[in-house]
């Protein structure tokens, strides 16, 4: 599903991404872990189109495709889905204004016609109660004033309105309590498939526990400097990032 | 001849047209008087220091329109709000359009400035009122020293109209270049309530230059909301000058819409004279290509508990410039004033600019008087944001740019207005929104 091979990114001509390699196939859910300026934010950005970053080597593949040269519109468009660590606040934009714009730009894209009111009403609120988020809240501007846990299971709530193939989980753990990272993991793992891919960055074992990885990968310096199974993700909870820095810098 | 020596002397042509013993001549005379010794007012000037007159007065304007002109109501209804039911006072090339019009003496006068200044029964209302707000700057007192045509609305006490009433002046283009100088006169009487728009709208290239003067009387208890909508042609220019005198406990709003022409300046002064008046001024601009729009807002509490909003918002593409120059003036005895002043700017193109300056003139000491300016870009970070949930470049800075109004957007209480104006924006940025905002 998703292939990053080589990897090269920098803003304003600092490197930061030195040579990623990555594969995602579908059913599969990766962890990434990594201390704090290690790039793992820049990756996800990359990988999303952000256009302040500049790939000097190496490429990006989804679904086959070379997504280089798409805007970040078009990769939505394809199924790349970005949680942001920190989500943006739109003054003026409800959210409910914000999914239909982005689920009939997107249906757009596609060749169909705008999604018929009833039905865009009925899959906010088969979503919204997935999340267990107030109705109220929907018709708040977007992200404004919203506490650093509500702004997290809004990125949730719109993954779920969206449906991606693959979804990029920045840090949606921080900033959570214990009951809103059950039900915002719970809403991970009902939108799982055999079909779909999660990638999940994370400091904590904690939301680990809930949505289990296949693979853990440990990004440092701008490279994933180890991977291994979801016990490698134990180990770095218990002994911190130390020994890797060792065995890389060794 | 350049256009002030043509208009001086086209005053007297004029006068061959008129009642020179009607009680206006003698103001129309001071005030030729004044724009003689003043002139056009140059950058030299403070108010008129960031906008330049030069490129609109270099051309030959016919001053006065040498022929009626007709219009079909099918070609012109999209300048219409016309899904709602409305009084209608429109001009074509500065002559009164009854066939386009619906005007009322039932209750109200809904009528025409020529009708006022001609007929005995409104002869009291034109001393009482006609010039006693305006200004006596060099423009004003010109559009003063030609007033004989415009909308005349009159309101007595006690009254709702239910309609709201549009007042258009159409320009064809028939001649190569029009100047027209409409005068409005609005008294609301006690307790009374009314909701005017207001548009000009050329209808081809051909340059016009309008110099209008609006003057409104907001009552004891009255409420007034007026909006204007300044979506012109690229070769037409606007100068609004509007005036609005306000009693005790009144409200009074002018909403002002700048999306077009080449040159606009919006003079809007609010004199409150009486206690517990509201006074609200909103504005958005968007412009782009070399237009240019200047709002200079005066806003004069005289007495004391009374509120005034200014809320402005501008989006500036291309080399496109704008002016907000808006004062406040709070004499001594108006204790417990609430004075707040926003302008807002984003700036599209690094080629844009904008001008903002708020003077605060303020003698009394119990008083709450905010004001702030801000010059922004398009945020980023918010680009991204919505373009990686699949909403593309184009739709996502309209949306932003919408959100961004959206505070003086709402405010508007016609609802099929605030529909059209919306659909002027979107068309504007090129985009098709899926829902109400
Ligand atoms: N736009 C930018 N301009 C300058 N430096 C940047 C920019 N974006 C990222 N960086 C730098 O790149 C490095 C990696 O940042 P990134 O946000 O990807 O780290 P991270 O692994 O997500 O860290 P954290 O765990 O704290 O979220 C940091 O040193 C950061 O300061
Ligand atoms: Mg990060």
């Amino acid at each position: 599903m998703l292939k990053i091979n080589n990897l090269h990114a920098s803003v304003e001509d600092k490197a930061i991404l030195r040579g990623i390699n990555l594969e995602v196939k579908p059913g599969e859910v990766h962890a990434i872990m990594g201390p704090n300026g290690s790039g793992k934010s820049t990756l996800a950005s990359v990988v999303a189109g952000k256009e302040e970053y500049e790939v000097t080597k190496g490429n990006i593949v989804f679904e086959g495709e070379d997504i280089e040269e798409l805007g970040a519109e078009e990769r939505a468009h394809k199924g790349v889905f970005l949680s942001f660590q920190y989500p943006v606040e739109i003054p003026g934009v409800s959210v409910t204004n914000f999914m239909k714009t982005a689920i009939n730009e997107t249906r757009k894209a596609k060749g169909l016609e705008d999604m018929p009111a009833k039905d865009m009403l009925k899959l906010i609120r088969e979503k919204s109660e997935l999340l267990e988020i107030d109705r109220k809240f929907l018709s708040r501007s977007l992200n404004e004033g919203f506490s650093g846990g509500e702004k997290k299971r809004n990125e949730i709530f719109q993954m779920a309105m969206l449906e991606p193939k693959l979804a990029i989980l920045d840090e949606t753990d921080s900033g959570l309590d214990i009951d809103a990272l059950r039900i915002v993991a719970n809403g991970v793992n009902k939108l799982k498939s055999k079909d779909n891919a999660v990638v999940v960055i994370t400091h904590y074992q904690r939301l680990l526990d809930y949505i289990v990885p296949d693979f853990v990968h440990v990004l440092y310096n701008g490279r994933i400097v180890k991977s291994g199974g979801k016990e490698l993700a134990h180990q770095l909870e218990e002994k911190g990032y130390d020994w890797i820095k060792e065995e890389v810098n060794a | 001849m350049d256009l002030k020596e043509k208009l001086v002397s086209s005053f007297l042509a004029f006068e061959n047209k008129v009642d020179i013993d009607a009680y206006v001549h003698d103001v129309r005379s001071d005030a030729i008087k004044v724009f003689e010794e003043k002139g056009f007012p140059s950058k030299k000037e403070e108010t008129w220091k960031y906008t330049s007159l030069n490129s609109v007065l270099k051309e030959d304007y016919s001053v006065f329109p040498k022929q009626e002109n007709a219009l079909d109501y099918k070609d012109v209804k999209k300048y219409f709000i016309h899904d709602i039911d409305a009084y209608k006072i429109i001009f074509i090339d500065g002559k009164y359009s009854s066939h386009l019009s619906q005007t009322t003496h039932d209750g109200i006068d809904v009528c025409l400035m020529s009708a006022a200044l001609s007929k005995p029964k409104y002869q009291l209302i034109i001393e009482n009122y006609f010039n006693k707000a305006a200004e006596k700057d060099s423009l004003s007192s010109l559009n003063t020293a030609f007033s004989s045509e415009g909308a005349y609305i009159h309101i007595p006490k006690n009254k709702v109209v239910e309609k709201p009433i549009q007042i258009i002046h159409f320009s064809t283009g028939n001649e190569s270049a029009t100047m027209l100088q409409p005068r409005n006169l609005i008294v609301v009487d006690e307790n009374s309530h009314v909701q005017i728009i207001e548009r000009h709208q050329s209808l081809t290239s051909n340059p016009v230059l309008t110099n209008s003067v609006t003057e409104i009387f907001a009552n004891k208890r009255a409420i007034v909301d007026y909006y204007k909508i300044q979506n012109d042609n690229e070769n037409a220019s606007l100068i609004d000058h509007t005036f609005v005198k306000q009693s005790r406990e009144s409200f009074a709003s002018v909403h002002t819409f700048s999306f077009g022409g080449k040159l606009i300046r919006n003079n809007l002064n609010f004199y409150q004279n009486g206690e517990r008046i509201d006074s609200t001024l909103k504005g958005i601009t968007i412009i782009g290509k070399k237009q240019h729009v200047d709002h200079n807002t005066l806003v004069h509490h005289i007495e004391p508990n009374c509120e005034s909003h200014q809320d402005y918002k501008g989006i500036f593409d291309d080399r496109s410039t704008g002016v907000f120059n808006g004062k406040v003036v709070v004499e001594k005895e108006a204790q417990k004033t609430n004075a707040f002043q926003a302008n807002n700017n984003i700036l599209i193109s690094d080629k844009a600019s904008i001008n903002t300056k708020p003077q605060l003139e303020i003698f009394a000491d119990d008083v709450k008087c905010s004001h702030g300016c801000t010059i922004g870009q398009l945020d980023e970070s918010a680009m991204f944001y919505m373009r990686s949930r699949g909403i593309p470049e184009k739709e996502a800075k309209a949306l932003l740019m919408f959100a961004f109004s959206n505070n003086v957007l709402s405010s508007v209480k016609i609802p099929e207005l605030k529909q059209h104006i919306t659909k002027i924006i979107a068309n504007k940025l090129g985009v098709d929104l899926g829902f109400d905002l």
